[in-house]
């Protein structure tokens, strides 16, 4: 089967790929979108499109995702169980596909406790895992998860995430291996500062031959200060921000000294996870700081982005 | 069995500010054993209510019983005869028996003094947790014996998400163990590790709440 997107294209032919992130506004403001995507424009192959972010209501990532489609970049729909039944995650995933969109980025979701709307009402119909089943078989066999024929083709490259730093840690390997079996080809993974804990995590899903059928995107997260590496320890569950890197942004100081140190650490983090066999890409999470994308993909040597020619 | 939390006093006080004379109904089965609404309870929470309400309305009247099981007609036939001596009665049943008086008795303002939580098990003194949601299609053969559906705060069929850290659940880590880790630890001590890697298809939910109110009908008892 040829590539449906650029990102499936380079990926294909052995690129080491760059994705990035762009977090979409709190409401129908296309400025905001239009400005994120001047910091993203050559510097990324394509750009992940968040769906009610940390359970936070914002613009549709489908909706987002049509707009960068109509101003040229490659956008990575994000899609998560957490708000949709199978139906309308089906019926979003044919809006998508017919507007355009053509990598798909499929989610459990943020649990709405964290959000803005902590009393909604969940859904999780279905899980990840389900999810990209479902798309695959949207896809290959053109029937609904119901059985009925889809109208229309859905081309679709499919994507899922992982967390290494998740416990308990084998089913975090082999959540990976149940995500391929179910028919994803690449994964994102959650941020990574840990680097031990993460070639072990490669290391393992490797021996499991994951990487020969799915694309593994290393996500990394520049830090904007010390106290935004302790708060992830304190606050997140499942990223770790191990000592030295904390030291390291508490001994930048403050402001745009800490930030460029943030950045210089995600450089370095970029170069190290190039080094692992099986790690096809970056997945730069560059949270409401769209800015270091330039600089970040400057100094770890990424630009420029290769150019793809017509119909490739 | 079924769990419930009595609401506070001041919730009860303001509902049934309007009324004087008062019948609170205990239900001596599953609230009683978790001490939200059994003949203890209904004690207690009578004498609250006659203090609060009696500040106001010294002619207020609180009287208190206990019928065995409120879910059940038969059980409550014996309100029947002294119930067209009040106003309002206060139910301390769940929600199961709030609706049978409702429904047996249609001319009385029936007021539930519980909320009625989840089907769970006491965790020691003081402490309850969920363990069935009721699905209607029975998953715990295929985890171990640990609900997923219940105790993954996702519902993850082929979990764990991102958010499990040292066995706990990012979305209230002092007091839910991760469902996955869980569900882990028996299958690595049972050997069944292996199950993990079959990809639980979707679920038919419309054997749960979600297919809409369940009425189970069995011809072999009719």
């Amino acid at each position: 089967m040829s590539p449906v997107s650029r990102l499936q294209s380079l990926l294909e032919r052995r690129e080491f790929t760059v994705s990035a992130e762009l977090g979409p506004p709190k409401g129908p403001n296309i400025e905001v979108i239009t400005t994120k995507i001047g910091l993203l424009r050559g510097m990324c192959d394509a750009v992940n499109v968040t769906d009610n972010q940390t359970a936070i209501v914002r613009i549709s990532s489908a909706a987002t995702c049509a707009l960068l489609v109509q101003q040229g970049i490659e956008p990575i729909m994000q899609m998560t169980c957490r708000d949709r039944n199978r139906l309308a995650i089906q019926a979003d995933l044919f809006g998508a596909v017919a507007l355009g969109v053509r990598n798909l980025l499929c989610l459990s979701g943020d649990h709405q406790v964290f959000g803005n709307h902590p009393t909604a009402k969940n859904v999780f119909d279905l899980d990840s895992v389900q999810m990209i089943g479902m798309v695959k078989r949207l896809r290959d066999e053109g029937l609904t998860l119901g059985g009925e024929p889809v109208d229309g083709a859905m081309p679709m490259f499919i994507g899922g995430a992982a967390n290494p730093f998740g416990d308990p840690f084998e089913l975090q390997v082999l959540r990976a291996l149940k995500k391929a079996n179910a028919g994803v080809q690449f994964i994102q993974t959650q941020c990574i500062y840990d680097m031990v804990r993460f070639r072990e995590w490669m290391k393992r899903v490797t021996d499991l031959g994951i990487p020969e059928h799915v694309h593994i995107l290393a996500g990394v997260m520049p830090l904007k200060s010390a106290g935004a590496a302790r708060y992830i320890n304190n606050n997140v569950a499942g990223i770790y921000v191990p000592d030295p890197i904390v030291k390291r942004m508490s001994a930048a100081g403050k402001g745009q000294k800490a930030r460029d140190e943030g950045i210089r650490i995600t450089a370095e983090i970029i170069e190290q996870v190039r080094e692992i066999p099986g790690v096809h890409g970056v997945h730069i999470m560059a949270v409401e700081w769209e800015e270091a994308v330039q600089p970040l993909t400057e100094m770890a040597g990424l630009l420029p982005r290769p150019v793809l020619a017509e119909g490739e | 069995m079924i769990v419930a939390e009595r609401k506070p006093i001041a919730e009860l006080t303001s509902r049934l500010a309007p009324y004087r004379r008062i019948l609170v109904v205990g239900c001596n089965t599953c609230v009683a054993v978790c001490s939200a609404g059994g003949a203890k309870e209904v004690a207690v929470t009578s004498a609250l209510l006659r203090i609060a309400l009696g500040r106001e309305h010294p002619e207020t009247r609180v009287d208190e019983t206990c019928v065995e099981r409120q879910c059940e007609v038969e059980m409550n036939a014996e309100l029947a005869p002294s119930l067209g001596n009040y106003e309002v009665i206060l139910s301390m049943a769940c929600g199961v028996g709030v609706q049978t008086l409702a429904e047996q008795f249609n001319t009385a303002v029936v007021i539930p003094a519980l909320n009625t939580k989840f089907m769970g098990r006491p965790e020691g003194l003081g402490e309850w947790s969920e363990r069935c949601a009721g699905c209607g299609n029975c998953v715990l053969e295929r985890y171990a014996g640990v609900c997923p559906i219940t105790r993954c705060s996702k519902n993850l069929l082929n979990g764990p998400c991102g958010g499990s850290a040292n066995g706990r659940c990012e979305v209230d880590p002092e007091r839910l163990p991760c469902a996955w880790q869980l569900i882990y630890d028996r299958w690595v001590a049972l050997g069944q590790l292996d199950r993990y890697l079959t990809n639980e298809p979707a679920k038919d939910w419309s054997s749960s709440l979600h297919g809409g109110p369940r009425r189970i009908q069995r011809e072999d008892i009719r």
